[in-house]
């Protein structure tokens, strides 16, 4: 089953998820674990790159609702990056941009975990 | 009138198949790409609350998707046999509320709305349930 993977890596402390595939309701329990894993090892500051995301439906989304409140009582957050048009719409019906930082760009998000000390 | 249909096991792996199959006959009907993927989008949140609500996520159940092409109106109609779920009666949630409060579920009927043109729900006593989603071709 390859229609949905997700790849970690660390940039500068921060994690990055990268998303790949098709998030549906069949699919959506892998994110789930990936948060839990994440949260388990007290990391809060998560940027998920969605470059190779090709479809989102609302389990995906009610993934990203389930954690976004830990997270930030945390004092950590969940950006995201590098949506293509199509899945920004399904986020954007649903009003997700009130909610949620989203970056055309992976660097920018994480650069964003660290206001510029002056 | 052109009527196409899948049958499939009430489970979550096979929503693919059925967004495949949809996709195939939207683009057949003359849909663009952005109009595909709404109807896709719409039909699997519609198979989703058949395999989690009215079947309560039993894989033995069938779910039946029509592809019904009129005059200039694509209709799907999915049908199951199982607990009726009326997502039509769903209040669509207050957005700003319900971002405000995390809340999850209930996602899926509110982004249904959105994307077609038309939702209607109707049960055939003893026989099936049946969520008719239309839209239509833009002239």
């Amino acid at each position: 089953m390859s229609e949905f993977k997700i790849g970690q890596r660390e940039v500068e402390n921060v994690n990055i998820l990268e998303l790949k595939g098709y998030l549906d309701a069949h699919t959506a329990p892998k994110l789930e674990e990936a948060f839990q894993s994440l949260l388990r090892s007290q990391r809060f500051r998560i940027v998920v790159n969605c470059r190779d995301l090709s479809y989102i439906s609302s389990a995906g989304l009610g993934v990203f609702m389930a954690f976004i409140e830990d997270v930030r009582n945390a004092k950590g957050d969940i950006k995201l990056t590098n949506m293509s048009p199509k899945v920004y719409n399904v986020f954007d019906l649903l009003g997700f941009p009130l909610l949620y930082e989203i970056f055309k760009d992976e660097q920018e998000a994480v650069t964003r975990f660290f206001p510029k000390a002056k | 009138m052109k009527t196409v249909s899948i049958q499939v096991e009430s489970r979550t792996e096979r929503l693919i198949a059925v967004r495949d199959f949809v996709s195939e006959a939207a683009r057949a009907f003359g849909f663009g790409d952005e109009d595909i993927s709404k109807i896709a989008l719409a039909v699997d949140e519609a198979c989703t609350n058949v395999i989690k609500h009215a079947y309560r996520s039993d894989p033995t159940k069938i779910i039946r998707v029509n592809v019904i092409a009129g005059t200039g109106t694509f209709e799907v109609v999915i049908q199951d046999e199982g607990l009726r779920f009326n997502p039509t009666q769903v209040q669509a949630p207050d957005m700003k509320e319900y971002l405000t409060h995390f809340r999850r579920g209930g996602l899926g009927v509110h982004l249904m709305k959105s994307l077609m043109d038309r939702v209607e729900y109707s049960i055939a006593p003893g026989k099936s349930n049946e969520l008719r989603l239309t839209k239509y071709l833009p002239r």
